[in-house]
């Protein structure tokens, strides 16, 4: 007797009942796909209409979405952008570095290492505790002013500084759930084979645990990207304060929208593609379970 | 009378106050083999580890070639490269191919160059019918074949003692085999050995001694034929005919 659709599927396995389906459901699924577009341009061709034919349209659009100023201050804004894109990408190498040693210390184990846990816990606890706009005006500000010998005494130096000071607390947290998750028998082989505890750490432990947590890490990337504008309370000319400038200039909004704009360039593509990694890393711990 | 390889004496270890083992007492000679049966929940288990270091003795000590390697101030970094474990879960680390996974105790523990310990592991590989498998990653495996790459990655740092806990209980039934075909050839290459097993035909078969756990003691020990065949002890006979009784012996 034929298998009915259905058994079909079943055969196939769950997993296949999303992707590829029999050709009366395919159909369902073109249908729906034409339901969904129908409907996506429907809802959001009626907000678009709401608002441009709303009284305070012209207002918002005078102040926020001024053409003229847009093209006049996004050259200015772009300038300093470069310099949140490579502040982020030099924060971001030492809070990897950093977090990544701070949770490795934290998951040594033994009375010995005990200073050291103890150590690493109060950082991570005053870090995470404080507000990173006061830990950047304290350090960026305080730091310089304390003139000391051989530190440095740029207010950029020092914020970005504590952006890392901060992230890496965070970013240490979240090695260690990765840490955690790989299981106890992974740490007790590698000591068998007779390595140390830093090296089973280094060499078995920590290579699954970034694995697993890289989704958590790539999160804190685009927080970070955005975070980086802060030092601008410094009076670090980045994007942000290119942006605050012109508007201190032209009583216009529309270089803030400038600078979002950019920043919205940089965040969108890297949380889409955490959102198809998660999902990918998903799929396939799934197709290894079956 | 000659020193035994391994001697253990008076060990003791408890969980959170859960006495697993109590007062376990066990000689093996080089070249012996010695089968430890008992339930699950016994301390088998709990004693390999004891014996290799990775939990610590609350009383008690174990002596081995002489040494004696509970004592405070020895370095159970130096103690583990002369004897290999192997887990009933395998334990391969999955990001690493098998090649990697056999050298890397023998590069990282030992300093052995790269090229020297492939060299080794390759040779070792092949004596196993493995060498094929040098550049897959464990999950391309089956479980018989990562069992073997386990053991054979417990050999390479050449111990003069394996510790064997419950290979094959996560195998399916026709796996058990190839692994149990291994254990034979290193029991035929003279190689001294403790195995915690529920496979009493094998017990039987490979054992020079069989060793009954029970409440954290040895409730009974000698050769297999007495032990399996002819018990002493009630504790034992009650084990063996439930064993009996679930078609296991």
């Amino acid at each position: 007797m034929a298998p009915t659709p259905i058994e079909r599927i079943e055969r196939r396995g769950p997993r296949l009942l999303w992707p590829r389906r029999s050709s009366r459901l395919s159909e369902e699924g073109a249908r729906g796909a034409l339901i969904a577009a129908v409907s996506t341009v429907v809802v959001f061709g009626l907000l678009l209409v709401f608002v441009l034919r709303s009284d305070a349209w012209p207002a918002v659009q005078r102040q926020f979405f001024n053409w003229a100023h847009f093209k006049r201050s996004f050259p200015l804004v772009l300038d300093g952008f470069w310099l949140d894109v490579k502040l982020f990408l030099v924060a971001e190498v030492l809070i990897l570095v950093i977090g990544l040693t701070v949770a490795m210390a934290r998951s040594l184990r033994g009375p010995a290492f005990l200073p050291l846990r103890i150590i690493t816990i109060g950082y991570i606890d005053l870090a995470r505790g404080l507000p990173l706009l006061l830990l950047i005006l304290l350090m960026g500000f305080g730091i310089p002013a304390l003139r000391l010998p051989g530190v440095p005494n740029s207010a950029l130096f020092w914020g970005v500084a504590a952006l890392v000071f901060s992230y890496a607390a965070y970013t240490a947290e979240v090695y260690r759930a990765g840490i955690d998750s790989v299981h106890e028998s992974q740490r007790m082989s590698a000591r068998s084979i007779g390595l140390t505890q830093t090296q089973s750490l280094w060499h078995v432990v920590v290579p699954q645990a970034v694995r697993n947590v890289i989704p958590a890490l790539l999160n804190g990337f685009v927080s970070l990207q955005k975070d980086v504008a802060l030092v601008f309370v410094l009076g670090v000319r980045e994007g942000l304060r290119e942006a605050d400038i012109y508007n201190a200039r032209t009583f216009n909004y529309t270089s803030y929208i400038a600078a979002a704009v950019l920043f919205l360039l940089v965040s969108v593509p890297v949380a889409r593609f955490t959102d198809w990694y998660t999902d990918r890393d998903r799929r396939r711990k799934q197709a290894m379970s079956t | 009378m000659t020193t035994p390889k391994l001697s253990i004496r008076g060990v003791a270890k408890s969980f959170d106050g859960k006495e697993v083992l109590r007062s376990v007492d066990l000689d093996v000679a080089t070249h012996q083999v010695v089968c430890l049966i008992g339930s699950s929940g016994s301390g088998k288990s709990t004693l390999l580890k004891c014996i290799n270091l990775l939990l610590p003795v609350d009383g008690g000590e174990i002596v081995l070639d002489g040494v004696a390697i509970t004592e405070r101030g020895t370095n159970p970094n130096t103690v583990r490269q002369s004897m290999g474990i192997v887990f009933q879960a395998f334990n391969l680390f999955p990001h690493m191919r098998v090649i990697d996974n056999v050298t890397l105790g023998p590069r990282k523990a030992h300093r052995v160059p790269r090229a020297e310990a492939e060299e080794q592991a390759r040779a070792l590989l092949e004596q196993f019918g493995l060498l094929d498998k040098a550049g897959e990653y464990p999950d391309r495996l089956s479980g018989g074949e990562q069992q073997r790459v386990a053991i054979v990655r417990a050999l390479v740092s050449k111990p003069g003692l394996m510790l064997l806990d419950e290979v094959t209980s996560a195998l399916d039934p026709e796996l058990v085999g190839e692994v149990l075909g291994v254990i034979r050839d290193l029991k035929a290459g003279g190689m001294t050995m403790v195995i915690a097993t529920h496979e009493m035909g094998f017990a039987r078969d490979v054992a020079d001694v069989v060793c009954f756990l029970d409440g954290g003691v040895v409730l009974e020990q000698g050769p297999p034929a007495e032990i399996l065949g002819r018990p002493q002890q009630p504790r034992t006979r009650q084990f063996l005919q439930r064993i009996v009784a679930a078609g296991r012996l």
